[in-house]
């Protein structure tokens, strides 16, 4: 037999295999290309086919399989072996990550702020290896504070002004000008005072001139941002295989995503809520699955991401974040039994009462509560059968 | 064939409010004295205990219902109250209401085109699958804003809600109570379609109902009083609530028909909405609690349903059982992975339902006539008519077992090979239950195979385990095609076997397969008869002088045949080049057609938790009765094995010689040295800091790096000195247990010592003991350990060592908390998930989660370490077949 027909014969099967969709794509994928190096007979390919196809369907899933509690069990299990520790240096060494078990019920918890928010950014393709760009970049981002770069701030009371004195090297360190900084001063201070710009001094001119105002200024102005964006107290640079990359302690995506020469394809955050916000549900349902198996797989454990998806489209399914827990899925559950049986046992039940709920029975606390055969696994097939049809047909 | 008969299914449970007409329409008697018993002990009439609402002394019947104590639930009865009440849960929804409906027409706060307009929707709602829920809230949020009744023209005012239930009424003059009787008027008023709009459903519970005017008492089987040995009575707590209700009830009665000043009948029925409030909620913010006289809080209606000990998680969501057993395990290696041995104490009472049949009624009669006492015996023996005798009380069972004919149930001695749950807590997974095939034997410990140590997370240091015996036909199918412990050898966790070798097997199986391990022919008979091996030996791979069989061989000869791979083995040093086959460690594992060519056999092979392993390639290829099999038979051969060579670890094995102890002194003393240097420079104001970091942090961070780096070249120091004959060097590098660095805390140094995560530094102002001074931060002073745990601990460094010891076990104890309140979290979020016939992941109500599971519908225990088709070896398996012939 010719290579030739056999690589046709392959290729009308690759075809055929891809239209029927019994085999999901990456195991097509693999088939291809494994099968694509060997010598093989029409037969023996179709045979490695015929039983790639079978043990794939061998594998699935059985109807009225328990998935959701198999998923929670075998990501809660390793939870009893994961560490207490909040921080640990991941990649990194100066900056801290949250991780381990606290990380992952802040995944699950859906909060708001993570307690170590983070952002890694990567460059533009062209200016990836290039260290001074990379700097650059990085002092576009790092927030910086007119206290940052000042060496003393100060009242004089005679003049009725407040002398800011910059600290040369510090400005220098960050890309800052003395005029730079003035400015960003006067646009927050917004005609309040007068800004004027000496040397490495920068003094106030308040409109008003009681004491308790001027002391409120000088209090004021320490805060103002001068450059960078808010939010982002730090930023580390880091020389990785493909270029340089930036880590950041603090997180603002969107202000990051309209820096210059940042790959906008290539910036990750671990605030969940900032993706939903910036990028929608299913960047936010991808970053739970990505940032569960990131924590999971730093502390060795080694589960499968599909219980980790489950987990992910089920606090997503809705289009919105909702969390585990009271305040998400279980509190939004159908069932007032399920609910009183969770948490907050007599607010559900007086809610219950009070509108008149009817309870389908459908879910499984309900049917254990009641002690009857929970819808699940071989309890979530009925069947019927009369006897005496049975006879009749005979 | 018994229980799992549902004759009766509750399809739904509507929920809603006991209206003032039902309350008395249930109720057997009206209560109005706040007593309980006479001077002679009888139940005073018409008293918080009186007869008919149900007895709870043994003897007597039910006035109401005629049954004894078990068969009697209980009857209601009913308080009338002076005054009507407001109920405290309700107080908020009766405040938003109030505020949502006119205080003059009680018409809801919308114009006509609005209530039409919402009417629209709540029709539309649910159709399209939303909540009217928050309809409602948005109407009362709206209704609360406007200012003049669209029916009546009528000025609105404030309502206040003041907690728990006092509602006040601000106007221009002041603000003004609204008595519950206000309240009452203005609910009773709102008409059905206003009710539904806001939410309440006017069929179930009308809000006015809310506020109490008959009070309905529940019935004695609820609140028993338990009499003391003393013979003194003891009310529950609920009853001493109910008393107080009655007392103020009736004064305030009195009062109120006696004409008393406003005053008086104000502080009684405030009073008596104190107590009406405590019954129902002892837990109401903005009140203190009801108390006991002994000054503890009563545990009234609403603290017992609440919480872990409330009815909902310890009585309905999960419930005692019968046909249970639990005691202390022991080990025994001569089981079987699917068997549990079970006390004979234990087998003689748990029992099994059996008909009798015309096939097996000699069997039946015979056990009938062994009894209860004997062991293969039965207990109880029901007869057609559904009438149960109790064999320990039968005079002579022989007669009794003549009139035994089919159809008759035997409840007989659990027996070897009968099918038993087997569980111990904490349930974290699904192989925390599994089940197992019963052996009989005698002693009181339920015995298991070590095999199924790691999915129970099971040690023999005094844990217990419980043990299910199913009583119906399907139950005990189910569990041996579902739940059997063979059937669970893979974890739905990551796809590959949770049950495996563990400690002293990995160890045997090292020594039994390394390469200089040789077998006379008596010896290799000897351990393979141990394993219940039955055909041919291999040839002896040495003939002469005598034939010897190498210790592969043996092994060999348990691994099924067709089966090839290769990987490496847990004592691979991880070389920069694998030489593979060569590998001087022997540590290249090759196995070809069922024989082990190369490499030794160790964790990675067969050990528990290890995907992709030997063990894990059985159960994949051959099935789980064939990789059982080879579990069990090698691992009878190993504990042979290990039992007659011996394997101990003593002092010896973490003795160095003199001159190596010499050498790792001196790079301690070096690391210390270089600490010093490192504190002086930072001193002197010349370190350079980290980009990021402090001066502070930079030093700390280098003084822990050269500690390390110290203990770690220590360890090597200790590393070159003890070969692979030593006893724990071999369980370290095979990972049966322990690890170098614990090899290297004996033998070497123990090391620095952490809390919080960095070196030790709080205890005295700036320093750690009174040892040192203020601001030392060498080495010693903040828990760099020295010693080695051979040579013992000095005191300070003993103390070091607890501390840090302290908080690995407080850490353990938070843990286990914490990450118990995630998993119960994640249970009640996902437990509803399943797979529907469509291939689809729906919730209860069935709304879809996921088209497929996991995106291409393969269930991970199926799959093969996640993936869901091993390639390789489909492709291995078919040209293997063909190119072969």
């Amino acid at each position: 037999m010719s290579k030739s027909t056999v690589d046709k014969h392959m290729e009308k099967r690759f075809g055929k295999m891809k239209e029927e969709r019994r085999l999901p794509p990456r195991v097509l994928e693999e088939l291809q290309e494994k099968v694509k190096n060997l010598e093989l007979t029409k037969r023996e390919f179709d045979l490695i086919c015929d039983d790639v196809i079978e043990s794939y369907e061998r594998s699935l899933v059985e109807p009225g399989e328990a998935v959701g509690t198999v998923a929670a069990q075998s990501i809660g299990e390793p939870g009893t072996q994961m560490t207490l520790r909040t921080f640990h240096y991941a990649g990194v060494a100066e900056l801290s990550v949250t991780q381990g078990l606290p990380r992952l019920i802040e995944i699950v918890d859906a909060r708001n702020n993570p307690s170590t928010p983070t952002m890694e950014i990567h460059l533009d393709s062209k200016l990836a290896n290039e260290r001074s760009e990379a700097r650059e970049i990085a002092r576009n981002i790092e927030m910086v504070l007119v206290e940052s770069v000042a060496s003393n701030f100060s009242i004089d009371l005679i003049r009725q002004a407040i002398d800011v004195r910059l600290d040369p090297e510090l400005m220098a360190d960050k890309g800052l000008t003395v005029e730079e900084v003035t400015e960003s001063i006067r646009e927050k201070i917004k005609g309040k005072a007068d800004v004027q710009a000496e040397g490495n001094t920068v003094s106030l001119y308040p409109a008003s001139e009681e004491l308790t105002d001027l002391q409120r200024m000088n209090e004021k102005i320490r805060e103002i941002r001068v450059k960078g964006i808010d939010d982002v107290n730090h930023v580390v640079i880091r020389k990785e295989t493909d270029g340089y990359v930036l880590y950041t302690e603090g997180s603002n995506l969107q202000d990051a995503l309209e820096i210059e020469g940042v790959n906008p394809h290539r910036l990750f955050t671990n605030n969940l809520r900032e993706i939903y916000e910036v990028l929608g549900i299913e960047a936010t349902r991808n970053a739970i699955i990505q940032e569960a198996i990131n924590v999971l797989s730093e502390q060795g454990m080694d589960v499968d991401v599909r219980h980790i998806i489950l987990v992910a489209d089920m606090m997503t399914a809705d289009g919105a974040i909702r969390q585990i827990g009271r305040h998400g899925i279980s509190g939004s559950k159908n069932s007032a039994l399920a609910r009183a049986a969770f948490e907050v046992t007599i607010k559900h039940l007086l809610g219950a009462g009070i509108a008149g709920t009817r309870d389908p029975l459908r879910g499984i606390t309900e049917n254990v509560i009641l002690g009857q055969l929970i819808p699940l696994g071989t309890g979530s097939i009925d069947l019927l059968m009369s006897p005496q049809g049975r006879t009749k047909t005979k | 064939m018994f229980a799992a008969q549902t004759t009766k299914k509750i399809d739904a449970i509507e929920f809603g409010l006991l209206s003032p007409d039902d309350v008395r329409k249930m109720s057997v008697a009206q209560i109005v004295v706040a007593d309980t018993y006479d001077e002679d002990g009888y139940p005073i009439e018409s008293g918080i205990m009186d007869p008919r609402l149900g007895v709870i002394d043994p003897g007597q019947r039910c006035r109401t219902c005629g049954n004894r104590v078990g068969n009697c639930p209980g009857h209601f009865g009913h308080i009338e109250l002076a005054r009507p009440v407001m109920h405290a849960g309700y107080a908020k929804v009766i405040h938003k209401v109030l505020r949502a409906v006119c205080r003059e027409c009680s018409r809801i706060l919308l114009t006509d085109e609005e209530i039409e307009y919402y009417t629209g929707l709540f029709k539309k709602y649910p159709g399209i699958g939303q909540k009217t829920a928050n309809l409602s809230k948005e109407i009362l949020k709206r209704c609360a804003k406007v200012k003049i009744c669209p029916h009546c023209s009528e000025e609105q005012l404030k309502l206040k809600l003041e907690k728990p239930t006092s509602i006040y009424e601000v106007g221009e003059a002041g603000s003004v109570r609204l008595t519950p009787i206000d309240v009452r008027a203005r609910l009773e008023n709102v008409t059905d379609d206003d009710y539904r709009l806001l939410g309440i459903n006017p069929e179930a519970a009308r809000l006015e109902w809310a506020i109490l005017t008959v009070l309905a008492v529940p019935p004695v089987t609820v609140r028993p009083s338990i009499t003391l040995e003393s013979g003194v009575r003891s009310e529950d707590d609920l009853s001493h609530k109910l008393i107080d209700i009655i007392r103020i009830n009736q004064r305030l009665r009195e009062n109120l028909d006696a004409g008393a000043p406003q005053l008086i009948v104000e502080d009684l029925w405030s009073l008596l909405e104190y107590h009406t409030t405590t019954y129902h909620d002892n837990g109401v913010s903005g009140i203190p609690p009801a108390r006991h006289r002994s000054g503890r809080a009563l545990r009234t209606l609403a603290q017992r349903l609440k919480g872990k000990e409330g009815r909902f998680r310890s009585n309905l969501s999960g419930k005692r059982v019968d046909f249970s057993a639990r005691t202390v395990i022991s080990p025994d290696p001569n089981l079987s992975m699917n068997e549990v041995g079970v006390p004979e104490q234990i087998a003689k009472i748990l029992s099994i339902p059996q008909r009798v049949t015309e096939w097996n009624i000699e069997e039946m009669k015979e056990l009938v006539i062994r009894g209860p006492d004997r062991h293969p015996g039965s207990n109880y023996l029901i007869r057609t008519d559904g009438r149960r005798v109790d064999l320990r009380f039968v005079k002579d069972r022989s007669i009794i077992a003549d009139t035994i004919e089919p159809g008759f149930i035997v409840e007989r001695h659990l027996d070897s090979g009968d099918i038993v749950l087997f569980n111990r807590q904490p349930s974290l997974h699904r192989m925390s239950i599994m089940a197992h095939e019963v052996r009989v034997m005698p002693y009181r410990t339920f015995r298991l195979s070590l095999f199924v140590c790691p999915p129970y997370n099971a040690d023999f240091d005094g844990d217990e385990m419980n043990l299910h015996v199913p009583q119906s036909e399907e139950a005990r199918a189910e569990a041996r095609v579902l739940m059997r412990v063979q059937e669970q050898i893979l974890s739905p966790r990551f796809g590959g076997p949770i049950i495996g070798a563990l400690q002293d097997y990995i160890s045997a199986a090292f020594l039994l397969t390394r390469k200089s391990t040789l077998f006379t022919e008596t010896r290799v008979n000897q351990l393979l008869a141990t394993a219940g091996y039955a055909g041919e030996l291999p040839k002896p791979a040495i003939l002469s002088p005598v034939k010897l069989w190498t210790g592969k061989q043996i092994f060999s000869m348990f691994i099924p045949e067709g089966l090839s791979l290769s990987f490496k083995a847990n004592i691979c040093r991880k070389c920069k080049t694998c030489k593979i086959e060569d590998c001087e460690n022997d540590a290249y594992v090759v196995i070809r057609d069922g024989e082990l060519l190369f490499g030794v056999v160790d964790e990675k092979a067969f050990g528990a938790g290890e995907a992709d392993s030997l063990f894990h390639r059985i159960i994949k290829e051959k099935g789980p009765t064939i990789a059982r099999q080879f579990m069990d038979s090698v691992g009878r051969l190993l504990v042979r094995l290990i039992t007659d060579r011996g394997f101990t670890m003593g002092l010896d094995d973490v003795t160095l010689p003199r001159e190596a102890q010499q050498r790792i002194r001196v790079i301690l003393v070096e690391a210390e040295q270089k600490v010093e240097q490192l504190i002086e420079t930072y001193k002197r104001a010349e370190l350079d800091a980290n980009p990021g970091q402090t001066l502070l942090e930079t030093l700390e961070q280098r003084i822990q790096a050269t500690l390390a780096e110290a203990r770690d070249s220590a360890g090597e120091v200790a590393g070159e000195h003890l070969g692979l004959e030593n006893a724990a060097v071999i369980m370290a590098q095979t990972g049966a247990r322990g690890s170098r660095l614990n090899l290297s805390q004996m033998a070497a140094v123990v090391g620095q010592q952490s809390v919080r995560g960095g070196r030790i530094s709080r205890g005295y102002m700036g320093r750690t003991l009174p040892h040192f001074e203020r601001g030392d931060l060498g080495a010693r002073a903040r828990g760099f350990v020295t010693s080695s745990y051979k040579s013992g601990l000095d005191p300070i460094e003993y103390w070091f060592h607890a501390a840090g010891g302290r908080e690995g076990l407080v850490d353990t104890a938070v843990r286990t908390s914490t990450s118990g309140y995630m998993q119960r979290r994640l249970m009640t979020a996902l437990q509803d998930l399943k797979v529907e016939s469509d291939g689809t992941v729906r919730t209860a109500p069935g709304r879809i989660v996921q088209f497929r599971f996991g995106d291409d519908g393969v269930d991970p225990s199926k799959s093969d370490h996640g993936r869901s088709v091993n390639i390789d070896i489909a492709i291995e398996k078919i040209l293997g077949k063909s190119r072969a012939k």
